[in-house]
């Protein structure tokens, strides 16, 4: 088994994600991560997906992937080509005694505190999965509270861009 | 043009406007509004059905004895829920299938509404698109965007929601509307390096085989797999979806491969050093035990879905695009061969294709109680009723036996449930065949158990005017389950006996076929057999229904046992074929 992402285009319509969902579902390919949103087209969407799978089950899970009507274009991100970033907010514990420190965590992950209270802070953190995993496992000693994190989003490095041909047809057809 | 209309006149606007020209359904609440303006059409016949899994499978009959698209509609919740086995029918055999449904009142969409199913929800899976109309300006476009998914590249249903204020609303109508579809690419052409690859290998081959599946019937490409096969020389084999794609009756022809398939083509695949799969899906059903199946055989892979190609086995020359243009792409590219002064030898291959025809024909038992012999039933028939009938199966012993011992000459004369295998088929979807093919005969052979399921659809028949005939092959049990039950369960038959003992058959078949305003005729020895369908065939005003009533332990052989290797063929209980028995041997005149 190995990572795969998928950079996914689709139509920006209602139920286009439960189409998305119930295909991985329906076929047994289970998703690591997914993260929707807009692009700089309003009429289309954007979802990075991420897979645990072998090659030959990924390339059924694209071919699938591409006879949904809604999907515009499926593509998979080579990981040493593409930034990919998740982002992660975190609630730890933090009395006078330890926040010096965890404020120091913070700083040596290029991490942001955005929000104190009087026995915790809570950390806005971006990054890979790996350092988001060691920036965990740098706080837990001082008792993580609360912790949520968005899927990955991942982009090809380079000028190129995978959805501007995309665009174009959305444009012609709108 | 445009015009002022409510959503309901444009939806059977847009419905006469696309040819649509019948329509199978029922209304109910939620879809009445589109009932009334379809009350004043008079480019659309609307057939009023008795259940709305009769309305979809009628739909998906039309549309396999015609090649248009089949229509039917329903109105929500259970109106809707009903179609759900005929869409999931309609999605594993690739059949173009529009199914229009009623929805609740937009308002009231979420809210547990009286009739409420998120038949959009449901249907997911086993469509291959489904549209929910949120304003009825798009009722149109939706429509003519759910005709082209349907009936394009690989053909499927589509489902249509429409609210019932969407219905009722007044909008806009114009015609033509232009489709917003721009995630939808259907059918690329053939690649044309790998459409020679695929003529050198077919040249270069000792053990070549056509394994030709339903998308070639899909694609209109009988003409030309007739021409590639006498121009390659090459032995071929019909699936169960492609029965009639080439006439039994060419030497070519190996029979039909599968879990039922004769010895010959089974053997054939499974001895192959070259598969030119086309338009097929390398069913389980075909393959039997996927690692032992055609072993030494490479792979090029035909079919207008990409997905399917390696879905099941890796293919070694993929080409992906329309059949027909595969196949007319392929025959050039032979031919070059040829002229190159390549052709195929398949001499020791045919020697040993014809010995396998030859020891191994498909063939029946008398009965040791002097029961009626199902195979003889459908063996006599097809040979009384020709080339030209069209055959609609149900599910189980009797459609196995309809497509091994049926001669199919032509294209679209044989139609039954492959894929899902829905038991109560055949009568709705005969129905549906003789709707689109009002001067075929059609004959529908189905069991006693699948007859059970719909056969209300005969007062339709009655009633709209649609004289299908029907013969119930009537073993008086599910005769396929208890022919595992025999083989599988040590003879533990389980809920299988219909009859449960009773000397009379409940219901009787000739009484209810007489109920529902048919001619209902029985027979029940084999001296018989001959008449009655004569008699059967002398019937034109009315559909007819022939209670054969044959006995219960005849078992359909060839089998290859689910999950087993095809190199596991049985004859007959405990008896496998010897596929080597004719290596060496001279067959003579062979």
């Amino acid at each position: 088994m190995s990572r795969h992402t998928l950079s996914v285009l689709v139509e920006n319509k209602p139920g286009v994600l439960a189409r998305v969902a119930a295909l991985f579902s329906r076929r047994g390919f289970n998703i690591d991560s997914l993260a929707v949103g807009p692009t700089e087209h309003s009429d289309v969407s954007r979802m990075t997906i991420v897979v645990n799978v072998e090659d030959l089950p990924l390339e059924q899970v694209t071919k699938q992937l591409n006879k949904l009507i809604n999907v515009l274009k499926v593509v998979e991100l080579d990981t040493e080509s593409a930034v990919q970033r998740e982002l992660m907010l975190v609630k730890v514990k933090a009395d006078q005694a330890t926040r010096s420190q965890v404020l120091e965590v913070v700083q040596v992950f290029r991490a942001k505190v955005v929000d104190v209270a009087t026995d915790a802070v809570t950390i806005e953190v971006t990054g890979t999965a790996d350092k988001l995993d060691a920036f965990i496992r740098v706080l837990e000693p001082y008792g993580i509270r609360e912790l949520v994190q968005s899927g990955v989003v991942a982009v090809g490095r380079g000028a190129r861009s995978i959805t501007d041909r995309t665009l174009r047809s959305v444009e012609r057809t709108a | 043009m445009t015009e002022r209309v409510t959503g309901a006149q444009a939806m059977v606007r847009a419905l006469e406007e696309l040819d649509a020209q019948v329509v199978f359904g029922i209304p109910g609440g939620a879809i009445l509004p589109a009932y009334d303006p379809i009350f004043d059409s008079k480019r659309l016949r609307h057939i009023l059905v008795r259940h709305e899994q009769g309305a979809g499978h009628a739909a998906t009959g039309y549309a396999q004895a015609t090649g248009r698209v089949g229509v039917c509609m329903a109105t929500s919740g259970p109106g809707a829920t009903n179609l759900v086995t005929p869409i999931a029918d309609a999605y594993m055999d690739s059949v173009p299938l529009v199914a229009i449904t009623g929805q609740v009142p937009s308002a009231a969409i979420g809210t547990d509404a009286f009739q409420e199913a998120d038949i959009c929800g449901i249907t997911m899976p086993i469509t291959k698109h489904n549209f929910l109309v949120q304003n009825p300006a798009d009722i149109p476009r939706i429509l003519t965007e759910a005709f082209h998914i349907a009936s394009t590249g690989r053909p499927g249903p589509v489902l249509v929601d429409i609210p019932k204020d969407a219905l009722q609303a007044q909008t806009d109508f114009t015609w033509p509307v232009e489709m917003q579809l721009p995630g939808y690419r259907p059918a690329a052409k053939p690649h044309g390096k790998q459409v020679r690859e695929a003529a050198r290998l077919m040249v270069d081959a000792k053990r070549p085989v056509l394994y030709v599946g339903g998308g070639v019937l899909k694609a209109h490409a009988a003409e030309e797999l007739r021409r590639l096969a006498e121009v390659s020389g090459i032995p071929v084999v019909t699936t169960l979806m492609a029965r009639g794609a080439f006439p039994d009756s060419h030497p070519q022809h190996m029979g039909m491969p599968g879990m039922h398939g004769s010895v010959g083509a089974v053997a054939a695949l499974q001895r192959s050093d070259l598969l030119v799969a086309l338009g097929a899906r390398f069913d389980d059903r075909v393959t039997g035990k996927l690692s032992s199946f055609a072993p030494g055989a490479t792979v090029v892979h035909a079919d207008i879905d990409p997905a399917e190609i390696s879905k099941n086995r890796t293919a070694d020359v993929p080409i992906v695009g329309d059949v027909r243009e595969v196949i007319a792409d392929l025959i050039i590219a032979i031919e070059a061969e040829h002229e190159a002064g390549r052709q195929g030898d398949y001499a020791a291959w045919w020697k040993q294709c014809n010995g396998w025809k030859k020891t191994y024909p498909l063939g029946y038992d008398e009965h040791e109680d002097g029961t009626l012999v199902p195979q003889y039933v459908i063996d006599r028939l097809g040979k009384i009723c020709g080339p030209d009938t069209v055959i609609v199966a149900g599910v189980g012993q009797h459609q196995m036996w309809a497509s091994q011992f049926i001669s199919y000459e032509k294209p679209y004369t044989w139609i039954n449930s492959g894929g899902l295998g829905t038991m109560g088929f055949a009568v709705p979807a005969a129905m549906g065949a003789k709707v689109g093919r009002p001067d075929a005969l059609v004959w529908a052979v189905d069991g006693d158990g699948c007859f059970q399921m719909t056969n209300q659809e005969l007062t339709t028949c009655a009633i709209e005017g649609i004289p299908i005939k029907v013969a119930v092959i009537n073993n008086g049990s599910l005769g396929m389950v208890r022919q595992w039950q025999t083989l599988f369960y040590e003879g533990r038959y389980s809920n299988t006996d219909l009859k449960a003992g009773r000397s009379q058959y409940l219901p009787d078949f000739v009484m209810l076929a007489e109920a529902m305003g048919c001619v209902g005729l029985r027979c029940d020895a084999a001296d018989d057999v001959d008449a009655t369908i004569e008699k059967a065939m002398a019937v034109d005003d009315a559909p007819v229904v022939v209670d054969f009533v044959v006995g219960k332990d005849a078992m359909v052989w060839p089998m290859v046992a689910a999950g087993t290797s095809n190199d596991d063929i049985k004859i007959a209980r405990e008896t496998a074929p010897d596929f080597d028995y004719e290596m060496g041997e001279v067959v003579d005149g062979e």
